[in-house]
């Protein structure tokens, strides 16, 4: 707008505001935020009236009220007397578990499948095709029921392994059993627990060996002990890292590499291991009690459905993905690798998939996205995400749709915006530098 | 030449050998198998597992699908006809569910004796989306497309032809007035004239003027409730309408996503990302739950339509990407070559990026179709009668409680034939685009 | 902007319908259909049928309803609702009335401001286990998992009982009862709890139903009704004198085959007022005089609705118990007409 200056003002005229290309950009403008602005008081004003008509008012006053309904899978403390608000907690954490879990395996076999989608091998490129398509062009809905479904109805119940010659056996000598109610796996629980629940359990342990009782409950974890293991785990991982880094410099000087794998070993293992004992942790292994398996962890049916279902229809469309981005990858490359001498497996490894990695990673990211969106199909297995704690029981118990639905939006739309902006900061980082 | 070569016998091959075949290794069935099947030990194993889970899967459904009972009326008749086998329940499968009740998955509760206006509105769909997606077909068809809607939605729900009709009139206004405000007062009047007189016409026009020709000629048929739409018909038509509703919408986004002006562009970008960053599934309890607190009090309308504007605002956020990505495609030269022409925004964008970005995000949009047919399943937690939910309402019957693979295995076979087919075309066309662009 | 032109195109074309305004009976005359909101599929209460048309005890509520507003027991428009659409569905006016197995509560009357009409299956909320299991009382419960279904009352009383008899317990959520049924089944639950009478119709369906056991306890109180929206007590009135009329008429002995000799005149004057031989009733209801009579032609008293879907001689096989009328020591009983 340089050339624009010279313009006298006394010569404006209103149809200036339409037919001059100076002004026109700004009139579209305010009459666009005047229609936005218009269509937003009437969309609240419009709320506001049936609010009033239904006799309803918008207050989050409710979260705070006790929920009154049980959640089986629980990553923080919940009992049916906790408040919505903490049910809505719960749901969120288990949005997140399903999310993350599905975007870890949901790549893992997407990679598989797609590599595998181009085998010269004709049965295994053919069979990936007909999982790829499979689950590509049937409704996720459809999956996760049918999943589910085939769970419950092929694995043995808990009462199959019980008496004398069970129908069905516990795997890993005695550690795992899966069930068609879910998979109990081991847990770790330290005997010198810091917080309330190590100290109750010592309290009645030390009761149950003086009465002369026999095998008091495995003892608890709590977040705190984790933590510390976890910490002093990762600080161990730094060490050797840094071990490492001193080999690679004196192999940079001196053209000899020193051993490191031992020393390595020893600094991640031992300090962590050093800690566990210090805890005094013991593995708990699960075991038929009444109706159930009791300790350990259970992680249940709807969860590994949900999670199976995610990860397998998500991993089709992202071996569709991979296999797009190796292909992406031009034919000399591979012929360079092989005049290089390297062997197939290691020409994708170190050759084509680093270089397909770029045209990969922005379609994965929306994947990812979907797969976190779509968990909110939970609904149909039972698996109580947020959408089944807030966005469902607690709207219903409450008749608070209006306040629950926006509460549950604004989740999601946090979640994804927060995701995107991760992954744009890592595809930034992967992406060729262009000069 | 030496002369020892002149004391052993010369040997020249007078006749040529008959061709031998390869060695057994090399030929036929054993070299393919040996070639694409066993050529490492990575392979072996490949094919050594595939073998075993095509044999699992096959060994546990094969003999289930074989004793399968087509004929029973209920499941309890099922049982019976396989007890008579010698079978359990569970030793086969009793798809008699499906020849009972395969109308109702497919049409719903639409009344039998006119099932013939959904087939043939189904037919002159596809007509009418022939033009747009087969290029090699005369251009003036597109504007017998532009019919196609209304008579759709006249045969399937029925009524009076003259509100589809007066319907269609409106956007006759708009073209109208278009033409002649623009000629009169400029472009931009024209514009926006474009868009309010229809509004106005068919909120104080229309009603009056159907309900005067409807008393003249009637012209009706018989009309049928949203309620009794349900299966893949009311899949097909969210699915389907969502999409060609969104056009327009996502065409709009994507151009504002690219605009300079700072608060359109804002606004489409904040819409898309609201729109794609929240489920369906929120935005269909919304739709069921409180689209009508938004609405003046009183206003109350059909669930099916209220899901069709959540479908359709929600596919026009994924239009607009897609788009978007057709616009970006475009080389510059294009956009600099209609400036140089002098053409203002609007002609530059109808007459020169548009139609080139629209034909290459057709694949791109028949792939959004693909998911949000897909994804019309979860109607089914607002209480709309899909497949899957008249499959639950099924299952609540005397007759068929207890019944459970069949259903969803005619249910998935359907979607997969639909959205393979469809996914076909897609990838032919970008085929196609590539070999055009080279 | 789409929106509303979108909205404007169809509103004249005559999807859109005027409702929730406080006439609800004027609407439904107007409109000449019956707007009833039912369960998406639950056996002997509401489903639909191989040609399309809704069946069941809830379904015959509607159906009377429809009869005695519209004098067409067909002339109703079936909603299918889900547990957690269905009190917006009704709130908004989508639908005039819900019969939906919907349990009546303080907080559902107050708070979200419904009506409940009256009673028309009392149920309470029991388990059904495995008889192999072994067990015998619900106190034998501890450590179970148990199959509810989400969106009703059964989960907070599930969470009230197990907690007020300090047990442990698992819940699995499940969104309907024919997913839970089959969940129960393949052994995924120990136990299913649910309102008794849908215990009793699910376990009916079963390949082997003496396998299972529903046990003794009741855990709550499940009063069943049809509901409408606050703020229209003369449409209010008209379903509840409607499912009165069911009662009134198999304690009075009319039946579906009988009523149009009844309604030329008895000498019982309570039927002669029912059915519109005698006094005004119809009238002050807004209705003709012949509404009730066509409320029990449309599918019988309450006792042949009873029979005829979810009865004895039916798969589900329910007993009368608690909802036999009064004189037969049920529940039933409705005030008089007079």
């Amino acid at each position: 707008m340089s050339a624009s200056t010279d313009v006298p003002k006394e010569s404006f005229r209103l149809s200036q505001l339409i037919y001059d290309t100076r002004y026109r950009s700004i009139t579209i403008q305010v009459i666009a935020l005047v229609l936005l602005i218009g269509a937003l008081w009437w969309l609240i004003n419009n709320t506001v009236q049936n609010l009033e008509t239904l006799g309803k008012d918008f207050d989050f006053g409710f979260l705070t009220q006790p929920a009154g309904y049980d959640i089986n899978q629980r990553l923080i403390e919940y009992t049916s007397q906790s408040t919505h608000g903490r049910a809505a907690i719960v749901g969120i954490l288990n949005t997140m578990l399903v999310a993350i879990l599905g975007c870890a395996l949901a790549t893992v076999l997407g990679v598989i499948a797609g590599v595998l989608r181009l085998s010269k091998n004709w049965l295994v490129n053919n069979l990936m095709a007909v999982y790829v398509e499979g689950f590509r062009n049937v409704p996720l809905l459809l999956w996760i029921i049918l999943i589910f479904a085939v769970m419950t109805e092929s694995m043995p119940r808990p009462s199959d392994f019980r008496g004398d010659e069970p129908e069905a056996t516990m795997f890993l000598g005695d550690s795992v059993a899966v069930t068609n109610r879910g998979v109990y796996i081991p847990r770790i629980g330290f005997e010198n627990s810091i917080g309330p629940a190590g100290a109750t359990w010592r309290e009645e342990s030390t009761a149950a060996i003086e009465a002369g009782e026999e095998e008091p409950a495995e003892p608890p974890s709590s977040l705190v002990d984790w933590l510390i293991v976890l910490g002093v785990l990762g600080a161990s991982i730094y060490g050797a890292r840094w071990n490492t880094r001193r080999a690679n410099a004196a192999q940079e000087a001196t053209g000899e590499r020193p051993t490191t794998w031992h020393v390595n070993l020893a600094l991640i293992v031992l300090p962590t291991l050093a800690v566990m004992i210090a805890l005094g942790a013991t593995v708990a292994q699960p075991y038929l009690r009444g109706f159930n398996f009791a300790e350990g962890i259970h992680l249940r049916n709807s969860l590994i459905a949900l999670w199976l279902a995610l990860s397998l229809y998500t991993g089709a469309f992202i071996a569709e993905i991979v296999r797009a981005g190796i292909l992406a990858v031009s034919k000399g490359q591979t012929e360079a690798a092989n005049a290089l001498g390297l062997r197939p497996g290691r020409t994708m490894s170190l050759v084509i998939l680093p270089q397909a990695l770029r045209v990969i990673i922005p379609p994965l990211i929306s994947q990812y996205l979907n797969l976190t969106k779509n968990s909110s199909l939970a609904i149909a297995v039972g698996y109580m995400d947020v959408r089944s704690t807030l966005g469902g029981i607690t709207i219903n118990q409450t008749g608070k749709e209006l306040e629950g639905m926006l509460l549950l939006g604004l989740f999601y739309l946090v979640l994804s915006l927060a995701i995107s902006a991760l992954m744009n900061v890592y595809n930034n980082s992967v992406k060729l530098k262009e000069r | 030449m030496s002369e020892t070569h002149a004391e052993t016998t010369r040997f020249v091959r007078t006749e040529m050998l008959a061709e031998q075949d390869p060695p057994i290794t090399e030929k036929g069935v054993v070299k393919w198998t040996r070639e694409n099947l066993f050529s490492g030990w990575l392979n072996v194993i490949l094919t050594l597992l595939s073998l075993y889970v095509i044999y699992a899967v096959l060994s546990a459904l094969l003999p289930w699908f074989a004793n399968s009972v087509w004929t029973a009326e209920s499941l309890e008749g099922c049982r019976e006809a396989l007890g008579e086998q010698g079978l359990t329940g569970h030793g086969g499968a009793c798809f008699s569910v499906i020849t009972e009740r395969w109308n109702q998955l497919i049409f719903g509760f639409y009344p039998t004796e006119l099932y013939w206006r959904p087939i043939l509105a189904f037919v002159i769909f596809l007509l009418g989306i022939a033009p747009v997606l087969f290029q090699s077909m005369p251009r003036q068809a597109l504007w017998a497309s532009l019919t196609a809607p209304f008579l759709v939605y006249w045969l399937i729900w029925g009524g009076s032809l003259w509100g589809p009709i007066i319907t269609a009139a409106g956007f006759g206004v708009g073209a109208l007035a278009y033409v002649l405000v623009g000629k009169a007062a400029g472009n931009i009047v024209g514009t926006i004239s474009a868009i309010l007189l229809p509004i106005l016409f068919w909120l104080f026009v229309t009603g009056p003027f159907v309900a005067a020709l409807s008393g003249v000629l009637p012209l009706e048929i018989t009309k049928v409730e949203s309620n009794d739409i349900g299966g893949f018909m009311l899949a097909l038509i969210i699915g389907i309408s969502g999409i060609i509703l969104s056009l327009p919408l996502g065409i709009l986004l994507a151009l504002g996503r690219q605009s300079h002006l700072f608060i359109i562009n804002k606004v489409s970008v904040a819409f898309i990302e609201i729109i794609r960053g929240v489920p369906l599934i929120v935005w269909l309890f919304t739709a069921s739950l409180l689209l009508n607190y938004f609405l003046p009090p009183g206003t109350n309308f059909d669930l099916m339509l209220r899901v069709i504007i959540m479908v359709t605002l929600f596919a026009s956020a994924y239009i607009a990407e897609v788009v978007r990505g057709g616009l970006a495609a475009l080389p510059k030269g294009q956009y600099e070559a209609a400036d140089a022409l002098g053409l203002d925004y609007a002609k530059s964008m109808r007459l020169i990026i548009l139609p080139q970005a629209l034909k290459i995000s057709i694949p791109g949009i028949v792939n959004t179709f693909i998911g949000l047919f897909k994804d019309t399943t979860l109607v089914v937690f607002i209480g709309l009668l899909d497949p899957i939910g008249l499959s639950n309402a099924i299952r609540a019957t005397t007759e068929w409680n207890g019944i459970y693979w069949e259903l969803f295995i005619f249910i998935g076979l359907m979607f997969f034939i639909f959205c393979y087919s469809m996914s076909r075309y897609s990838i032919f066309l970008e085929k196609k685009l590539q070999r055009e662009h080279r | 902007m789409k929106k509303s032109v979108f909205l404007g195109a169809l509103t004249i074309a005559g999807l859109a319908a005027g409702a929730g305004s406080a006439a609800t009976l004027d609407d439904v005359t107007a409109r000449g259909t019956l707007n009833c909101g039912v369960t998406t599929g639950l056996v002997g209460f509401a489903a639909p049928n191989a040609n399309g048309e809704w069946q069941g005890f809830d379904v015959g509520v509607c159906r009377a309803v429809a009869a005695a507003v519209l004098g067409d027991p067909t002339a109703v428009e079936f909603v299918p609702t889900t547990g957690q659409t269905r009190f917006t569905a009704l709130a908004s006016g989508e639908i005039d009335m819900l019969a939906r197995n919907t349990t009546w509560t303080f907080s559902r009357d107050v708070d979200l401001k419904f009506e409940f009409t009256g009673i028309n299956y009392y149920d309470g909320q029991g388990f059904m286990v495995p008889r192999e299991l072994g067990v015998s009382s619900a106190k034998d419960l501890d450590g179970a998992t148990v199959c509810i279904q989400t969106g009703t009352t059964t989960e907070l009383n599930l969470a009230d009982f197990f907690r007020t008899n300090n047990m442990a317990y698992e819940p699995v959520p499940i969104e309907t009862n024919a997913e839970a049924q089959q969940q129960y089944l393949a052994g995924a639950c120990d136990v299913y709890t649910t309102d008794a009478s849908g215990l009793a119709a699910t376990r009916a369906t079963f390949e082997t139903p003496a396998d299972h056991v529903i046990l003794p306890e009741i855990v709550s109180k499940e009063p069943l009704g049809p509901l409408v929206r606050h703020g229209d007590n003369e449409w209010g009135d008209v379903v509840r004198w409607t499912l009165n009329a069911l009662i009134a008429a198999e304690e009075l002995g009319v039946t579906s085959a009988n009523v149009e000799e009844l309604a030329a005149g008895t000498n019982n004057p309570e039927i002669n007022r029912m059915l519109g031989t005698e006094g005004e009733l119809g009238a002050m209801l807004g209705l003709d005089a012949d509404w009730a009579k066509r409320a029990i032609m449309a599918g019988g008293n309450y006792g042949e609705l009873f029979e005829t879907h979810i009865g004895e001689n039916t798969p589900i096989g329910l007993a009368r118990g608690l909802n036999a009328q009064w004189t037969e020591g049920g529940l039933l009983y409705a005030p008089p007409f007079r």
